[in-house]
Formats: C-alpha cells, sequence, structure tokens
C-alpha cells in the first residue's frame, strides 16, 4: 500500500490533514473531558486515594478482567472480547496515528508487522462476532431495563466500522492499494470522530469507569459524615459524581433493586441518569429543581438502602450514597413523610422510634425466669445491645427471649443497658438525620462508657453493621458480634449442648446488613446444620439476597401507595413457599421477622409457611 | 410584624404519671416535660405566618426542665429570639403565671409591641386559668380560642380567623390587630427541624434571659390542690382475650346478645 | 353579696346546649346544699323564649343585646363579670366548650376571683366549694378547694346526666339592662359548615371509629369493611382528622359531633376526654387499643389490648358467618 498519508486532497497533503482532523478531535474532546473534571473539582471532596495497591487490583478485577460483568455470562463474554478487541485497536491507531503524524519516523503502519496484522485480525472477527451478540441481545431478545437509546446504536455502528475498515485494510492491501488506502482513512477518521464523540456519549464510561473504579468506595454502603445533604452540583462529592458519568446505562442495578422490582418510582439507572444531566447540565440552579424536581420525592425515599445495586455494578457507582445525600438535604427541608416524622421525632425524645417511654425498653425480661443483668451496674463479658424491635415490638418479644434462654443455658455472661440503651441509629442516618444519628451515637457510647463488658453482641443485624463500622472502638477495643455468630461458637465449643435435633427442612434468608453488607452467612447455616435443621437454598440467597423491604428507614414509612405492585417481602415469602418440602422460613434479623409475618397474612401464605427467628429454633433444639 | 408566642412545658404523659409522696402534686423523678402541643402549634402558626408575610417570631417561656432544647429548636426552625423567664416562684399555677408574664411582655424592652400573640389554646394542666385570655385580658387586647387559621388581612389592621365550634362548624372572624390569639392547630402539622440545625443553633444563638420580677400580691393562690390521684373508675371495660379469631367470634356472641344483630 | 350558685347557659344555632342542663343539675345540688338559689345566666339577643326550658334554676337572669348574638367570649365575658361583681354570687359555673371557651378566665380575670378547668365534679365540704378535676388528658383527677367568691368553674361535658337538669316548669325571668362597651374587635363574619358528607354521622346505629392506632391512611379501608359488615359507618377521632385521611364531617369529639349509637367500635383510640365527650353515650363501645392502661378502656363496656390492624381482619370475616348464623 503506498503511504496513505502522502496523498493529496485538494493540494494538501494527507498528513496535514491527519494533522487537522486530530487537532480537531483532540481539541474538543479535551475541552469536554476538562470541562467535566473542572466540575467535579468543584464538587465536595472525598479521600479516595488511601490503599493505592488495593484500588490497582479492583481495577484489574474489574476493569480486566470484567468480574461483574460476566455474572451475566452472554453479555459478560461479548463484552469482555469487545473490551479487549478495543485495547487491541486502540495501541494499533496510536502507532498508525504516531506514524501517520510524523511520516519521518521510521516505523511502519501498524496493521504492517505480521504479529500485530494477526492480532489485529484475531481480535476483529471476534469483536465483530461480539457485537453480533451485542447487537441480537439488544435488539432481539433485550433483558428488561437495557435503555434503548439511539446513542447505543450509534456506537455499534460505529465500533463495527472501525472494526471492519481495519479488516478490510488489510485485506485489500495487496489486492486493491487505492481501496486499501480509503479504508485507511476510513479508519482513522472513524476513531477520532469516534474520540470526539466519546465525551458527548454514554460511552463516556469507557473514559470515566476505570478511574470510577480505581477511586471506588472500600467500604461499600459507607456515607459521608457531614449533615447537610446535596442538592445543588456542587454539593455533591466528586465521585458521587462521576457515577454519573461513568454509567453505561446497563440496568443491571434495576434489575437486582427490590424498589424498582417492586413498582416503586425509584429505578437507581434512572438515579444515575439524573445525576449524569446534572453534571452534563448548566450550572445548577435552584437545589429544589434537582431534589423533588428532576428526582421525585417518592423516588428517593422508597430505597431500602439494601446495596443490591450497588454490589451489581460494573463501574461501582455509588447509587445509595447520592440517594442519602439528597434525604439529607429533604430532611433539612422538614420535607419528608409524616410516619417517618413521628419516628424521628420518636426517636430524638424517647430513643426508640415507637414513641415508648425509655423506661419499658427492658420490659420483655419480665417475661423470664431468671433475671437478666444490668451491665451498668455489674460486670458482664458479653454487653447484649438487643435493638428497638427486639425489645419493644410484641411480635418480636418471643425470639428476644429466646436468645436470652440460649445465652443463660450456655453459661453466656451477659447484661443489657436497660433505658440507657437508644436506636443504634444506622437507620436514622440513612433515611437522612445525620445529627439525629451523632445523638444517638454519642448517647450510646456514653453508656458503654459506663458499663463494663468484653465484647458487644447484638440481635439485630442493622445495630451490628452500624456498630462495627461506625462506632470507635474505645478503651483497647471492644469486638461486636451477631448472635449467630456468638451461637456458633457457643455450640462449637460445647457451652450449648444441643439436646434433641430437630430434623427438619427450612430455608433460611440472608438479610440484607448480616450478608450483603457484613458478608457473615456462614455461622447461621452451621448453628441450622448443628441443631438438625436441612438447609434448602433460596433461589436468591448469601450476596444475592433479595431485601425484606425494611431498610433506609422503610419500615417508619407507608408502603401502600409506594410499592405498586408486589411488595418485596411477598416477594421473598412466595420464592420461599414455592420450595419443595419447606414449610419455615428461618431469619436472623428482627425487622425480618416482622416484614415477612405480615407478608404471609397479605399472601394468604400462613397455613403454607412458618417464619421463626434462628434463636427459637436453637431454644427447642436446646431442650 | 412582629409575633410573639408563648411556649409552656407540661409533663410528658408517655412516661406513667406517678403522684408525689405528699399526694397534692406529681412526683418527679421519672418526669419529664414536654412542649405543650397546642403551643407546638401556635409556634408553626407564627413561622408560617413570617414566611408569608415578612418579620420576625419571638418566643418566651418560663424556665423549666428541658425548656433549653425547645427554646433553641425554635430558634432553629426560624424564631428570630428566644426569651427564657427565670427566677419565678416554683409550682407557679397558670394565674400566676399569665399575670407574670403580661407584666413582663410589658416591663421588658423590645417584647411589645407585637401584631399578635399567639398562645397554644390550653395547656393539659392548666387548672386554674388559660393563659391566652388572661393576657388578652391583661394587655387589653381581643382574644379568640380554639383559632385553626390566621390569614392577615391587606390592611395589615385586622386578621381573618378561624374559630372551631362543635359538629365541626367553623367561625370565620375578624379580630383587629393587635390580638391574642389561643391557636387550637396550625395549617400544617408542626414542621420538622433536624438535630444538626438544633445544634448549630446551640452554638450559633443565645437565649435571653429575664429575671422575674415579684409580683404585688404574689401569686394569689385562690386555688389550692388538696389531693391528687389517678381516676377512679366508675367502670371498666371487661377485657377479651385470646387470638382474633377467639376474641372475634367471643365478640359477635355478645353483639348478638345485645340484639346489635 | 347574694351567695347564689350561677349556671352560665350555652345557647349554640338557637337552641340551649346540653352541658347547660348537666351543670343545671349540678347546681342545682350545690344550691340546696349551701341553701341558696339557682340562678341561669342567660346572655343573647331575642333569646327570651329560651329562658323557659331553665325551669331547674329558680330564676332567670336574661340580658338581652345584640352584641351578645355571637357568642364571642369577650363580650359575654364582660356581661356576666359585671353581673357577678354587683351581686356577688357564690359560684358560676361556665360550660368549657367549644363555643364558651375563655369566658371562664376572663371573668374570674376581671373579678379577681378563683377559676378552675376541667371540673367534672363539684361539692361542698364543710362550707367550702371542692372540684375534681381532670387533667393530663385524663390521667389525673385533682381535688380543689376554692378560696374565695365567687368561683368560676369551668365545667368538663358530663358532670351530670342532663335529664337531671330539665325540669317541666318555667322559671321566673328577670330581664336586666346591660350594654356592653363598643363593637369588639372580634367580629363574627360568617358560619362555615363542614361539607356534608354522604354520611349523617348522628344517625347512624353503628360506627366503627378511628383513631391514631390505625397508622395510614389506607388501613382504613379495613375499618370500612367492618363498618360495612356491621351496617355502619366509619369516624374518627381528631388526629385522624387533622391528617386528612377523612373529611372533618366524620370527626366525633368536642369540635366534631357528638354521636349515640347502638354499637361503638374505638380502634387504636386512646380516649382522651375531647373524644370521649363525642361518645360516651353510646349503647355499646368495644375499644382496641395496645396499651393496657388507656384511658379508653374506663368508658368501653368490652376491650381488648392489641393492635386494631391485626384484629379487625377476623372480626370482619366472623361477622357475615354470625349474621348468617344467627338468620
Amino acid at each position: 500500500m503506498p503511504d496513505p498519508v502522502a496523498y493529496t486532497l485538494l493540494g494538501i497533503p494527507g498528513w496535514a490533514w491527519l494533522w487537522l482532523a486530530t487537532l480537531t478531535a483532540c481539541g474538543l474532546f479535551g475541552r469536554r473531558v476538562l470541562g467535566y473534571v473542572k466540575i467535579l473539582r468543584g464538587a465536595r471532596p472525598e479521600k479516595r486515594w488511601d490503599h493505592p495497591g488495593r484500588r490497582l487490583g479492583l481495577v484489574l478485577a474489574h476493569v480486566l478482567g470484567h468480574r461483574r460483568l460476566v455474572e451475566e455470562p452472554v453479555i459478560g463474554a461479548a463484552h469482555l472480547l469487545i473490551f479487549w478487541a478495543f485495547v487491541c485497536y486502540a495501541a494499533g491507531f496510536f502507532w498508525s496515528l504516531l506514524r501517520g503524524l510524523f511520516p519521518f519516523l521510521p516505523i511502519p503502519y501498524a496493521d504492517e508487522p505480521r504479529w500485530m496484522a494477526l492480532l489485529l485480525a484475531v481480535f476483529g472477527l471476534l469483536g465483530l462476532a461480539a457485537l453480533a451478540v451485542a447487537a441480537a441481545r439488544r435488539y432481539l431478545f433485550p433483558p428488561a431495563r437495557l435503555e434503548k437509546s439511539v446513542d447505543a446504536g450509534v456506537i455499534l455502528a460505529l465500533i463495527a466500522v472501525v472494526l471492519v475498515s481495519c479488516l478490510a485494510g488489510m485485506w485489500f492491501r495487496a489486492r486493491a492499494p487505492a481501496l486499501a488506502r480509503a479504508m485507511w482513512w476510513t479508519h482513522m477518521i472513524t476513531v477520532l470522530g469516534f474520540l470526539a464523540y466519546l465525551p458527548y456519549s454514554k460511552h463516556l464510561h469507557l473514559l470515566a469507569s476505570p478511574f470510577a473504579v480505581f477511586f471506588a468506595s472500600l467500604r461499600p454502603g459507607a456515607v459521608t459524615p457531614s449533615p447537610a445533604g446535596a442538592a445543588r452540583r456542587e454539593e455533591f462529592t466528586w465521585r458521587q459524581l462521576l457515577s454519573g458519568l461513568a454509567c453505561a446505562e446497563c440496568g443491571r442495578c434495576d434489575r437486582a433493586c427490590p424498589a424498582f422490582q417492586s413498582g416503586s418510582a425509584l429505578s437507581p439507572k434512572m438515579l444515575m441518569h439524573h445525576i449524569k444531566q446534572l453534571v452534563r447540565g448548566p450550572a445548577a440552579g435552584n437545589g429544589a429543581a434537582f431534589v423533588g424536581g428532576t428526582v421525585k420525592q417518592e423516588e428517593i425515599w422508597a430505597c431500602t438502602t439494601c446495596l443490591a445495586c450497588m454490589q451489581r455494578c460494573p463501574v461501582m457507582n455509588e447509587h445509595v450514597p447520592v440517594l442519602v445525600e439528597m434525604r439529607r438535604y429533604l430532611v433539612g427541608e422538614g420535607d419528608m413523610d409524616k410516619s417517618l416524622q413521628e419516628a424521628l421525632t420518636n426517636l430524638n425524645r424517647y430513643g426508640n422510634s415507637f414513641g415508648q417511654p425509655p423506661r419499658a425498653r427492658a420490659k420483655w425480661t419480665e417475661k423470664l425466669d431468671f433475671a437478666v443483668l444490668d451491665a451498668r451496674k455489674q460486670p458482664v463479658r458479653y454487653l447484649w445491645f438487643v435493638g428497638d424491635y427486639a425489645s419493644y415490638d410484641p411480635r418480636v418479644a418471643r425470639s428476644t427471649c429466646a436468645a436470652a434462654r440460649i445465652f443463660h443455658q450456655a453459661g453466656a455472661e451477659f447484661g443489657i443497658l436497660c433505658e440507657a440503651e437508644q436506636n443504634s441509629g444506622n437507620d436514622v442516618r440513612l433515611a437522612g438525620e445525620e445529627g439525629l444519628f451523632e445523638t444517638l451515637r454519642e448517647k450510646n457510647l456514653k453508656a458503654f462508657g459506663k458499663a463494663h463488658f468484653e465484647t458487644i453482641v447484638t440481635t439485630d443485624p442493622h445495630s451490628y453493621h452500624v456498630l462495627k463500622t461506625e462506632y470507635p472502638a474505645s478503651n483497647g477495643g471492644y469486638a461486636v458480634l451477631h448472635h449467630t455468630q456468638l451461637i456458633n461458637e457457643l455450640i462449637r465449643t460445647g457451652k450449648l449442648e444441643i439436646r434433641h435435633k430437630l430434623r427438619m427442612t427450612a430455608t433460611y434468608h440472608d438479610g440484607c446488613y448480616l450478608g450483603r453488607y457484613n458478608a457473615i452467612f456462614e455461622a447461621p447455616r452451621r448453628v441450622l446444620e448443628a441443631i438438625g435443621v436441612k438447609v434448602v437454598e433460596m433461589p436468591e440467597s448469601r450476596t444475592y439476597s433479595y431485601c425484606c423491604g425494611a431498610g433506609g428507614g422503610r419500615i417508619w414509612m407507608g408502603d401502600a401507595p409506594v410499592f405498586q405492585q408486589e411488595r418485596p417481602a411477598e416477594r421473598r415469602v412466595r420464592q420461599a413457599a414455592r420450595l419443595k418440602g419447606v414449610h419455615t422460613l428461618v431469619v436472623s434479623c428482627p425487622k425480618d421477622l416482622v416484614m415477612f409475618q405480615d407478608a404471609l397474612k397479605t399472601t394468604g401464605l400462613e397455613e403454607k409457611l412458618a417464619v421463626k427467628e434462628i434463636a427459637e429454633l436453637v431454644e427447642q433444639a436446646m431442650g | 410584624m412582629h409575633i410573639l408566642v408563648i411556649l409552656k412545658m407540661v409533663p410528658d404523659v408517655v412516661e406513667e404519671l406517678e403522684i408525689a409522696p405528699d399526694g397534692k402534686a406529681l412526683n418527679t423523678d421519672y418526669l419529664r416535660m414536654i412542649l405543650s402541643e397546642s403551643d407546638d402549634h401556635a409556634l408553626e402558626q407564627a413561622l408560617l405566618l413570617k414566611e408569608r408575610h415578612g418579620g420576625n417570631v419571638t418566643v418566651v417561656a418560663f424556665d423549666a426542665p428541658e425548656v433549653d432544647d425547645t427554646l433553641f429548636a425554635a430558634l432553629a426552625k426560624g424564631a428570630s429570639r428566644a426569651v427564657k423567664i427565670v427566677g419565678a416562684e416554683p409550682g407557679m399555677t397558670t394565674s400566676g403565671a399569665g399575670r407574670l408574664l403580661a407584666r413582663i411582655l410589658v416591663q421588658e424592652p423590645a417584647l411589645l409591641p407585637a401584631g399578635l400573640v399567639l398562645a397554644g389554646v390550653q395547656a393539659i394542666d392548666d387548672l386554674d386559668a388559660l393563659v391566652a385570655p388572661l393576657l388578652a385580658h391583661q394587655l387589653a387586647m381581643p382574644y379568640l380560642g380554639i383559632v385553626t387559621r390566621v390569614a392577615l388581612d391587606p390592611s395589615g389592621e385586622t386578621a381573618s380567623v378561624l374559630k372551631e365550634y362543635p359538629g365541626g362548624v367553623r367561625g370565620e372572624f375578624e379580630v383587629r390587630l393587635p390580638a391574642v390569639l389561643g391557636i387550637q392547630g396550625a395549617e400544617k402539622p408542626p414542621r420538622y427541624v433536624p438535630v444538626a440545625k438544633v445544634r448549630a443553633a446551640m452554638k450559633s444563638q443565645k437565649i435571653d434571659t429575664v429575671q422575674a420580677p415579684a409580683l404585688t400580691g404574689g401569686d394569689l393562690r385562690l386555688v389550692e390542690v388538696l389531693g391528687m390521684n389517678k381516676p377512679q373508675l366508675t367502670g371498666h371495660a371487661e377485657m377479651l382475650e385470646g387470638s382474633p379469631a377467639e376474641v372475634s367470634s367471643r365478640l359477635c356472641e355478645i353483639l348478638a346478645g345485645r340484639g346489635v344483630f | 353579696m347574694t351567695g347564689e350558685i350561677w349556671v352560665l347557659t350555652e345557647q349554640w344555632r338557637g337552641r340551649v346546649s346540653e352541658i347547660t342542663y348537666e351543670n343545671l343539675a349540678l347546681g342545682r345540688e350545690l344550691a340546696d346544699a349551701l341553701g341558696t338559689p339557682l340562678v341561669a345566666i342567660l346572655l343573647g339577643s331575642n333569646a327570651k323564649d329560651l329562658a323557659a326550658t331553665l325551669g331547674k334554676a329558680d330564676r332567670v337572669l336574661y340580658v338581652d343585646h345584640p352584641l351578645l348574638e355571637d357568642a364571642v367570649p369577650q363580650v359575654l365575658a364582660e356581661v356576666l363579670a359585671g353581673l357577678a361583681k354587683e351581686q356577688m354570687p357564690r359560684a358560676v359555673l361556665v360550660p368549657l366548650t367549644n363555643v364558651g371557651l375563655g369566658v371562664g378566665s376572663f371573668t374570674a380575670a376581671r373579678l379577681q376571683a378563683p377559676a378552675v378547668n376541667f371540673c367534672k365534679d363539684v361539692r361542698v365540704h364543710e362550707g367550702r366549694l371542692e372540684a375534681s378535676c381532670v387533667m393530663y388528658g385524663g390521667k389525673i383527677e385533682s381535688t380543689v378547694a376554692l378560696l374565695g367568691s365567687p368561683a368560676v368553674l369551668g365545667m368538663w361535658p358530663g358532670a351530670r346526666p342532663a335529664e337531671n337538669g330539665r325540669a317541666a316548669a318555667s322559671p321566673a325571668v328577670e330581664e336586666i339592662q346591660v350594654v356592653p362597651r363598643e363593637a369588639p374587635p372580634v367580629r363574627l363574619k360568617k358560619y362555615i359548615e363542614p361539607e356534608t358528607g354522604d354520611v349523617d354521622l348522628t344517625r347512624q346505629d353503628v360506627l366503627v371509629a378511628v383513631g391514631r392506632g390505625i397508622q395510614a391512611r389506607e388501613n382504613i379501608e379495613l375499618a370500612e369493611e367492618l363498618a360495612q359488615a356491621l351496617g355502619g359507618a366509619v369516624c374518627a377521632s381528631r388526629p385522624v382528622i387533622d391528617q386528612g385521611w377523612l373529611p372533618l364531617s366524620r370527626q366525633v369529639g368536642k369540635s366534631g359531633l357528638t354521636v349515640k349509637p347502638k354499637l361503638y367500635v374505638a380502634l387504636g383510640i386512646s380516649g382522651a376526654p375531647e373524644h370521649v365527650e363525642g361518645m360516651k353515650n353510646s349503647g355499646l363501645i368495644v375499644a382496641v387499643n395496645t396499651d393496657p392502661q388507656a384511658p379508653i378502656f374506663n368508658v368501653a363496656h368490652y376491650g381488648i389490648v392489641g393492635d386494631a390492624l391485626d384484629w379487625l381482619p377476623a372480626f370482619t370475616a366472623a361477622i357475615p358467618r354470625r349474621k348468617s348464623q344467627h338468620a
């Protein structure tokens, strides 16, 4: 092939045209990207440079390895191929561009050396095959919630042109040099055009996602510690804004979201889209036009903070923190569901959401035939942080008492804080009342300071999470255990004797705060195994567990207008009821217990399925 | 316009109320105080008026346990000034407090003049007077109670006020300003103020304290509490126990027996 | 100084309110105990005919003036206080209702006389007037002595049965000329009637009442189902109306309607005096509340401690079965 850049058009040599095209494309690209960078720098700061080694590992696994993408195998494999084809072709492009811009360089074009031509050919063909699969999926068998934008179609077409032009160029080189040259120019101009178009399309994610992954949160689900909240662009953190730019609108978050699946107004994907619009739009005006306007209040309050969206997102976007910032803004305006307002008012005044006097917190202990120690008055080994629902809700009392009897029988010396215990604040924080969370935490820490204990154990996973991650350990530190972990240990070390095994089949629901947030899957299963329960797994279990719908303060808000279709808890109990031979659904969280009990009533499955807290079963087996 | 809101802390009845050993007052051991519910509405109504028409809101309260939290919350919600009256005789009756309050409103600079003085229609412990009519009498202002809506007329000299009557009937009154109104309910439920804002108010704002002058003749105490007790029950319901199904079936029998169906 | 017992007549929309008769009954007892006359005070405009029903009193003092047509508390109090100052009765019983709230306080302030609110009973003890007052939302009763004269007693509805305050004979009426000061700075422009609901609560045989314990607007449907099964209607206490979950026409209580159905089912209602006053004379009262100490159980005939939301569906389901059995 004669040198394509030597070709003259309109009296101007090809390499000059190439310079013109390159500078234009780079100019357009650069201007747009620098604009984004400026916006991100003007947003709230967030420290994401720590643990660079770990972060690099994330990029290797998730960007180069497509770890989350391959969870949907067909498109995962196709995307992986397209990605590597892209990498290969990008390398080839820059090589050829260099040679084209500086024709005096003594290097060949990228497709000239045989090894490179082979690579380009192989990846080109594989890439085209993968594109075909992707196109078929998008246009013939689209999964739910895939955004069918023109943009996506344009991109698929452009990539195809890039691959085909290069392959065709190689094919025609010996056979039709003029055609080969035309293909070369087609290829280069298309890629340059792609470069210029990139920051204006959803394929900005190509550029943004490696950074999004590198700067991912190493504590997923953690939120910033500031009460102010966000409504204007510059009030979100730069990583939250980056989420909008990195989003490829794949819809995995929507497919996983219980609020979305139940017909609420919330779509995590649309949320990311709104953030993208916020970044791309004119300088943000009145914050209320965004929070409450573009993003409707129903969307913001529907989230149960189950983290399924963030767990599936291939670019590690931060849907939940974004929602929490918006909730903080709404709370600051006093704009919220009246039941939530009542719950928050009660929490502030009485330390529990029920509006019950603090003195009644330990009333459940009256049902026991032994005295429960007050950890403030005498030293104990385990401080049992009971939690609101386990203390005050009569439906949960039975399992709370069961846990008490288990600890007592096993000689696990425990005590409670009685009226000094306040709600741990986890859901208060995620409902957007950061100041109240800080107050509750302060009061709890003060109570801990007055008590003498070694380890905290709690029957409430929401409390477990926040005690473990957001309460500083003081006085040399203390550990936090969930009661399934403690019971597991007590059984393992023989302190708790299982007198008669239950001989039953049941299924187990992994609560979000125990499972997805804290990876505690084995302890409850070991306990069930030890007491003779055969566990049949639900279709969505462990990290894929489907939320009961109570988290994020939703248990304090009204249900019906929010969820138009089957509620999360109803779907879950139906899943459980469909399992063969299973008549018991085991849970290890008091909110799961309450939500599923209600769901059994509303779905009419009370005869078919019973919900039991794991402590109740252990108590039975204890004899 | 300047709006004054009178706030009062009352015993929180969520906790069980106990009677003191002398039988004449409440046991204060576990007693907590909370802002009187209709006073909360009075504050909300004042803030709504301020947002609509401009001006400022001053809240006034006697010293009592937990009153500081309430006053800072009022400031965080948008009141411009909070005044706490200290040094009053302990255990004052409402009539004594009302007379003292009127005296202070007149004596202290910048509390009056006010276009409106709002107070809750009544508190759960107003044994011997209602503070709103009492203030109206002392300050020689017009009064209307059981108010659920206040709208300032364009002239600024009168207000249109809705008062509740029995049977869901309401009366629309024209009240000449300045006036004292006893608020039953604000147009909207009292707003939520986030804890962070209250804490910010505690740091950046302060509560003015005013020393209570002695009342000539003291608190008249024309009413003497002889004793307090939990109400004697003239009757009590027969309690039905059991599962919902059992109770329902028993209840149906009872109703059938009584000829309801 | 007459030392009489006075009862302020409350008239609303051209009729004498029930509470007037309740107070006349009580006043009669006090007057007899003290050996002094019982006088009914009637303040109004062209209202002399109303005096005919006040026969329980020994005589009626009537003041007629156009300014007294609309019950503006300050005007009423000015006239009442003026009369009381002149004649120095022993006690004045003033109704504590939406109509006359404030009259008692004003009157006492003008006379520098003792006043008490929330009275549900008054008696003479060792020559002294002692009142039982219901405070703290009905949770505590205070017994107080009135030191001074006249004593202004703010009466809660229900102190005595209204029948005991009626009498066949018409009393003597003494008309007094009193001219209140210039037009008060409080002027009634108009009455606003509640939107006529489809339902007249006062005509229902069965009422299913919902209170705060119903928790959410959508749960009212459960109450509707029960009401339908029983052949009645749904009504509510104040908190539910304030939330806007039901219209004003469905409110029972102090600012709402007074009802006397055969069956009143109170769901999640605590039993605060303001509500109880509107339904206490119902034939049969069944209450459901999560709090075993709720005051509603003191006025109900049958009580269930529990969550209305749990219990409702079971009861609704039980009725048609029962009805068909019975039929």
